[in-house]
């Protein structure tokens, strides 16, 4: 191998104060969280407790931690399995190139870099205008998706692009039908991606705020609990819950990730052996 | 029947109906209401359907609009320009200078985890350092640079770019690397062979190459920046406006007529900016 040249330290530096930038801030606030019973919102640390954490679990003065939490991750889950559903469904559409889909793919293109608040208002405007309620399952999941489905579409279209076509080709060819091929062809081989697709289902809906503003109607989702807590709350009760959630996130983001690892793992072991000599 | 089901165009819908219809009831129909209800009349506690240019006439007759569309542009050209110079180092440093592709996906996900994650709980997580007590101020005093706490490090245009680079120069990494990935490396090895340094390597060829990644980029950033609400008002303490506040305002005070046509000229701006910048790439092709 040739030597670093010195370009490599210096970038090397900087990327490291990137990865501290990127993520001091949250550590700060694991650390400030297990501030004392009679510390603020800075440092120094009034000796080290569990007690914020405690309190949360405690009955709340205002709103519904719990509640909200338990609506997150349900809505999460509904964005994720729908996300994969109508991701992968427009992906193979996208591939026959039909009549009209150059426009959905422009309404795709929208869809990602429309301001959120006029998801918001607009969903908001056409369920109060159609004498429906608003409510985080409906309109908040609704409003959800024209978020989490255009990261879906790009990753499925991405997938198909470098999709080599000849392994469906040989499958009908062997006599498959059009499900067949697509359930034990083409569907093990972008699995793995599928896993990426889910990841981002789950964790931009449990995570989105300004889309569920004002179409989650009177039941919080967690985003918007918090947010209610930082004009009322001023004490580190604060920061434990959000390190609770940062960690459930972190588990949630090493659980899909360790799952990516193994399928790929499992495809790379019950792979085609052409051209190995076996 | 069987006929029908070969034909591509009737497959292709059928298959993205669900996708169509999520994006006509969620996306298409809302932005036409807001259009409708742009036009219409509000009184204090109440919207009524009517076609008068008023709420127009007055956003454009104000000068506050100015100053705060003006506003907007402000934070998002900052914003592009620290993420873009930030962005593209760390993919450049990920891409070219570390060699193995296990450690290039290892330090690659270690930039993209926080995406993953809480946007306000990183939002709060810039208090204990910006605060007047915070370990910012306290460290410049105990270094001695400043005397007293310095007031306009949380609750100022300073924090609200600080958080916006924070969150956003993510979506800077990612089509950038992406991009950077795919360059022949051939291609340098041409250039020094033929006699290019470092500098003249990086700018004429890596550069011109990464084009359409930087435009992906900037194409989210943009639209992030300029549509966001909420960390100009947190961050900012409720100090500073910008276009995405001004809508929320209106809807805080129930006023949904205004709050529309503020979004439609946002929208238009929007759209226009990335109108422009899609003449420089074609996403389809980039993916």
């Amino acid at each position: 191998m040739e030597p670093r040249p010195r370009s490599f330290y210096v970038l090397s530096a900087f990327f490291a104060l990137f990865v501290l930038f990127l993520y001091g801030p949250t550590l700060t606030i694991g650390i400030l969280s297990f501030q004392g019973e009679g510390g603020g919102l800075t440092f120094p640390m009034r000796g080290v407790s569990m007690y914020w954490f405690y309190d949360l679990f405690e009955q709340q003065a205002v709103g519904d931690i719990w509640g909200s939490f338990r609506r997150s991750i349900i809505l999460g889950l509904m964005v994720m399995a729908t996300t994969v559903v109508v991701s992968v469904m427009g992906g193979l559409a996208f591939r026959k190139k039909f009549a009209g889909s150059g426009i959905l793919f422009y309404l795709i293109i929208t869809a990602l870099v429309i301001p959120s608040i006029l998801v918001s208002l607009g969903v908001g405007l056409l369920f109060s205008q159609s004498g429906l309620n608003v409510h985080w399952s409906t309109s908040g999941f609704g409003a959800q998706l024209t978020w989490t489905l255009p990261f879906g579409l790009l990753i499925m279209f991405a997938v198909f692009n470098r999709f080599d076509k000849s392994f469906e080709e040989a499958a009908r060819d062997l006599g498959a039908s059009p499900w067949q091929t697509i359930r034990h062809v083409v569907l093990p081989i972008i699995a793995p991606s599928l896993i990426g697709v889910a990841l981002f289902g789950f964790t931009l809906s449990y995570d989105e705020f300004a889309r569920t503003l004002l179409t989650a109607g009177s039941y919080n989702t967690l985003p918007l609990e918090i947010y209610g807590m930082t004009t009322n709350v001023t004490s580190p009760v604060l920061y434990a819950l959000g390190t609770l959630t940062t960690l459930f996130s972190l588990l949630i983001i090493g659980g899909f990730l360790a799952l990516a690892l193994l399928s790929n793992q499992r495809k790379a072991r019950a792979g085609s052996d052409a051209g190995k000599g076996v | 029947m069987k006929k029908l089901l070969e034909n591509r165009n009737v497959t292709g819908w059928l298959m993205v109906s669900p996708l169509a219809a999520v994006l006509l009831v969620f996306l298409v129909m809302p932005i036409v209401l807001i259009v409708i209800v742009s036009f219409w009349r509000a009184t204090e506690f109440s919207i009524i359907p009517a076609f008068e240019w008023d709420n127009y006439a007055f956003l454009f007759g104000s000068p506050v609009t100015y100053a705060v569309f003006l506003n907007t542009f402000k934070y998002a050209f900052i914003t592009w320009a620290f993420t873009l110079i930030i962005g593209f180092t760390v993919a450049y440093y990920l891409a070219f200078h570390i060699r193995s592709l296990t450690w290039q996906v290892a330090l690659f996900l270690l930039c993209t985890i926080p995406f993953w994650t809480s946007n306000i709980i990183r939002m709060i997580s810039w208090i204990p350092f910006l605060g007047r007590n915070g370990i910012a101020n306290s460290t410049m005093m105990s270094w001695g640079v400043i005397d007293e706490p310095v007031e306009w490090l949380l609750f100022s245009d300073f924090a609200v770019i600080l958080a916006f680079v924070h969150l956003y120069t993510l979506f800077m990494v990612v089509p950038i690397f992406n991009t950077m990935m795919r360059i022949d490396k051939s291609l340098i090895e041409a250039a020094r062979d033929a006699g290019a340094n470092g500098a003249q390597i990086l700018w004429n060829v890596i550069i011109p190459l990464t084009k359409p990644g930087i435009m992906i980029g900037t194409i989210f950033v943009v639209t992030l920046v300029m549509g966001d609400f909420i960390t100009v008002r947190f961050m900012s303490g409720s100090q500073s406006a910008n276009v995405g506040r001004l809508i929320s305002n209106d809807i805080a005070l129930l006023q949904y007529p205004s709050a529309s046509a503020t979004a439609i000229v946002l929208l238009a701006t929007v759209l226009i900016t990335i109108g422009i910048l899609l003449r420089f790439v074609d996403i389809r092709k980039e993916l």
